[in-house]
């Protein structure tokens, strides 16, 4: 694997934050695709997300990339808009868990397909 | 050509078009009064009531009226304010005559100008105008008083239509007579609309206007001889006199256009552009006939044209006149009330044509005179043979009227202009006259069969003696040998005697029949007219329920009697201690050239004499004494049979008993027109009324039914099979697509996100893919 190679020996740039970023993303989806507790799927959409902030921040950082190439503060208040989403997300959903909990006395989401075609 | 006494204030060039045009509308004023007053609300489901029906009546009374002031007015500013002509003194002898014919050859004085133009195609001007001679005011006159005397006279004679009127011509099928409203005012409506066309027509300018006003005298004499529409005699009797006057019409437009095409006018006199009869009779030309103004290269060409165009006029005024061999229309135009057939049928619309040949004499040639002196001569006859054995007193009175305008047709014809037109006038007053009174015997014993009357002169003696003199106008009693007479005495004899003129230079014995015939007629005349009087008023009464029954007619029919009677005694004679008369008023009127002895351009031995002439001792004395002893001798035969009753009208009957059932029946006009038009056209329109219905119509129901079946077939096949089948297939598939995706919709969660980053990578390396090749490529 050239590429992971190089990885190692070069110094900490963009690129070591993007593995960074992948490797939170697909531990919050496989989170998500495998737990059925519904707080335990939340916390892997808290993962997928940050995982994605990581890049973000990375990218738009001048320190990482240059002045040349920086989009300047641009990637840091996306990720201050992906994280005050994902708190009022995560305000959303627990509302939705805690409904589903009275209707059903659990939080199982495999229980949660009465929408199925 | 105006008077030299423009002195005066009163210009009759501007006074008398006023006067006589107010005169002519205020009878169009009554009738919108009356049709906006009474016939739309009764249109409108309303009943107009007895006072409200009577004062449509004194409404259009009252306009006629003030019509026949003005009109007397006219004539009194005509002959006080116009002087003389020089041809007006009518010439005792020959020699007189010689010396005054330096003078003649100049045009009556006449005023012609436009009121309105009602149109301008190219060089056709339409207008409304006038023409104002001595003729016109004379018309004027007579028409106005004739109409207003008819207006009173129906006062009492229609008063059985101011309220709910039983019709006892009709039988409806209950067995009981017909009822219906009054139509008192629709009469008046009708009498006042035909006043104003007959004004019109009298006041015309142009040919085009009095072709307007021609029409309209005809749809009011339809309109009134269907007065009692609901009575099928009287509808038949009202289409047939529409259709058959529309047949003398069609002749009458072919003259029209030879005149227009080839003058390029239509008006009478000069206004702004010369007129017609100044472009045939030009100063230039001494007033004589100059075919060449018709404006072809050749001079045949030239006269033919003059020729149709005179025969084509004279055909419109054989319809109107009803003169053989279209006179059948008018004894059935006695289907309509009374006094109808006293102003519209006999008095004054069916002069028009006579009025109109002496309107338009300057434009005749002799060969077409000819024709109009031939017709008049086969006319009077026939009419007069029929007039004997009919039974109907107002058909005797209407074969009368067609005899009578067939003399005045022959002196137009054989040149005696001033003797026709005396003759329409005088007749008017007697015809009037007679027709009233008959009107007022019919009125009193509710019948027209003279064989249910007699004796009636003891119930209606002021009707009986007007009627007598009525009979003595007609027949022209008169003593020669004192020159005194009745009007028709002075007007029969001056046709009498322009025959006899006629006849004197025209020596074929052809030519002689002209005279023969008029003297034979006036024997036939004396005796129907005098059949008439006996059979009425004398003898014993033939029923006496009826005699018992009968009463002198009220007193605003009895005074219009003895006023017309007046007239139609003294019309023909001089006003006291002048030399004024209606002829001395013709004579100014005659136009310009036609007092000269004419030869014909064709017919070369054909020679129309100087009416002048006529009046010569060697002629006046023998037709005046020829035409008293055949009056006398009719009224002869007449009381011979129906007073003295020497001899008997059923032996008389039965010994000429073809010649009687010829005159019974009218000479088979009627059973000869109904087989040579009536029914071919109705087999004719049988026929293709047929083909209509047996070819045509198949035909089309086949077209339908095939378009039906093709349309069925379509509907299965294209529609069914296609459009709905594709459409049913296409939801089909989307409804199968559907049921098949809707397995993926599991409901669970962690399978969407599986999902979802299965679908992520494709799409990302579907994305790489493209990126590699599409775009980075």
């Amino acid at each position: 694997m050239p590429i992971l190679a190089s990885l190692l020996t070069e110094p900490i740039g963009v690129a070591h934050y993007m593995v960074v970023g992948a490797v939170l993303f697909v531990c919050g989806v496989v989170c998500m695709a495998t737990k059925r507790n519904a707080l335990g799927i939340l916390m892997g959409i808290e993962l997928v997300l940050n995982g994605a902030n990581v890049n973000l921040v990375a990218l738009g950082s001048p320190y990482l990339r240059g002045e040349s190439a920086t989009l300047m503060l641009d990637g840091q208040l996306m990720a201050m808009f992906v994280i005050v989403l994902a708190a009022a997300e995560a305000a959303v959903a627990l509302a939705i868990a805690l409904n589903f909990y009275n209707n059903f006395g659990s939080i199982d989401v495999d229980r949660a397909n009465q929408l199925k075609g | 050509m105006q008077s030299a006494r423009h002195s005066t204030p009163m210009n009759p060039a501007t006074t008398l078009p006023t006067i006589l045009a107010i005169a002519w509308l205020l009878p169009l004023a009554a009738f919108a009064l009356v049709w906006v007053g009474y016939s739309l609300p009764q249109m409108a489901g309303g009943r107009a009531s007895y006072g409200a029906q009577r004062t449509a009546g004194w409404l259009a009374t009252g306009a006629i009226g003030t019509s026949c002031v003005l009109a007397i007015v006219a004539l009194i500013i005509w002959l006080t304010q116009t002087a003389p002509h020089e041809v007006a003194t009518v010439h005792e002898t020959a020699a007189a005559h010689q010396a005054a014919s330096e003078h003649m050859a100049s045009p009556p004085t006449s005023y012609s100008g436009i009121y309105y133009t009602l149109a301008q195609f190219g060089k056709l001007r339409i207008s409304i105008g006038y023409y104002i001679d001595a003729l016109t005011i004379a018309m004027f006159a007579l028409v106005t008083l004739i109409s207003t005397c008819v207006h009173i006279y129906s006062m009492g004679y229609m008063h059985e239509e101011l309220e709910d009127m039983v019709d006892r011509e009709i039988a409806t099928p209950d067995g009981n007579y017909y009822h219906r409203p009054g139509r008192y005012h629709r009469f008046y409506q009708y009498l006042s609309l035909f006043s104003f066309s007959m004004l019109g027509l009298l006041l015309a300018g142009n040919l085009a206007m009095v072709f307007m006003f021609w029409e309209l005298v005809g749809i009011c004499s339809y309109f009134l001889i269907g007065f009692y529409f609901e009575r099928p005699s009287a509808s038949y009797a009202a289409n047939k006199a529409f259709i058959v006057n529309r047949v003398g019409d069609f002749g009458m437009l072919i003259g029209l256009m030879a005149l227009w095409s080839c003058l390029g006018t239509l008006d009478f006199g000069d206004s702004n552009t010369p007129g017609m009869f100044s472009q045939l009779r030009s100063e230039a030309h001494q007033y004589e006939l100059d075919a060449a103004a018709m404006g072809s290269e050749s001079a045949d060409t030239n006269y033919l044209l003059l020729f149709v165009a005179g025969v084509g006029l004279f055909c419109g005024c054989v319809g109107k006149s009803a003169q053989f061999p279209l006179h059948t229309w008018l004894p059935d135009a006695m289907e309509g009330p009374t006094p109808v057939s006293a102003l519209v049928h006999s008095a004054t619309m069916v002069a028009a044509g006579v009025y109109l040949v002496g309107r338009c004499y300057p434009i005749f040639v002799p060969e077409a005179l000819l024709v109009i002196a031939i017709v008049g001569a086969i006319t009077l006859t026939l009419a007069a043979t029929i007039a004997i054995t009919a039974y109907d007193i107002k058909r005797v009175l209407a074969y009368s009227t067609i005899s009578q305008l067939g003399y005045m047709m022959l002196a137009l014809g054989l040149g005696g202009w001033a003797a026709g037109l005396f003759h329409l006038i005088t007749h008017a007053f007697f015809k009037s006259l007679l027709f009233l009174c008959s009107g007022s015997v019919i009125h009193a014993v509710h019948t027209n069969d003279m064989r249910q009357m007699g004796g009636l002169r003891h119930k209606m003696p002021w009707t009986a003696y007007t009627m007598l003199i009525g009979c003595l106008a007609i027949i022209g009693a008169g003593i020669p040998a004192l020159g005194i007479g009745l009007s028709g005495y002075f007007s029969k004899d001056a046709i009498i005697e322009q025959a006899w003129s006629f006849a004197r230079v025209n020596e074929s014995s052809g030519y002689q029949l002209l005279m023969w015939l008029p003297l034979g007629g006036a024997f036939i005349t004396a005796c129907y007219m005098f059949r008439l009087w006996f059979m009425t008023f004398t003898g014993m009464p033939a029923n006496t329920e009826r005699y018992d029954h009968a009463h002198e007619s009220p007193r605003s029919m009895v005074g219009v009697l003895v006023l017309l009677a007046v007239f139609a005694v003294g019309v023909g004679w001089h006003v006291p201690g002048s030399k004024l008369s209606v002829t001395s008023l013709l004579e100014r009127a005659r136009p310009a050239g036609t007092l000269e002895t004419t030869t014909g351009t064709w017919l070369p031995n054909l020679t129309v004499p100087d009416e002048h002439l006529s009046h010569e001792p060697q002629i006046a004395i023998p037709a005046g004494w020829s035409a008293f002893a055949m009056a006398m001798g009719g009224l002869l035969l007449a009381a011979i049979i129906y007073v003295w009753r020497w001899l008997r009208a059923e032996e008389i009957q039965q010994s000429f008993s073809p010649i009687h059932r010829l005159f019974v029946n009218a000479w088979w006009f009627d059973q000869l027109y109904d087989w040579m038009f009536v029914r071919p056209a109705l087999w004719k329109s049988k026929f293709f009324a047929g083909i209509d219905r047996y070819v045509i119509d198949p035909f089309v129901n086949l077209l339908a039914r095939g378009t039906a079946f093709l349309a069925r077939a379509l509907d299965l096949v294209v529609d069914r099979k296609a459009v709905d089948g594709s459409i049913n297939g296409l939801a089909r598939l989307t409804w199968d697509f559907g049921n098949s995706l809707h397995r993926l919709q599991t409901g669970n969660l962690r399978q969407y996100v599986v999902f979802i980053v299965v679908g992520l990578l494709g799409l990302f390396a579907a994305v790489s893919l493209c990126w590699k090749y599409a775009l980075a490529g």
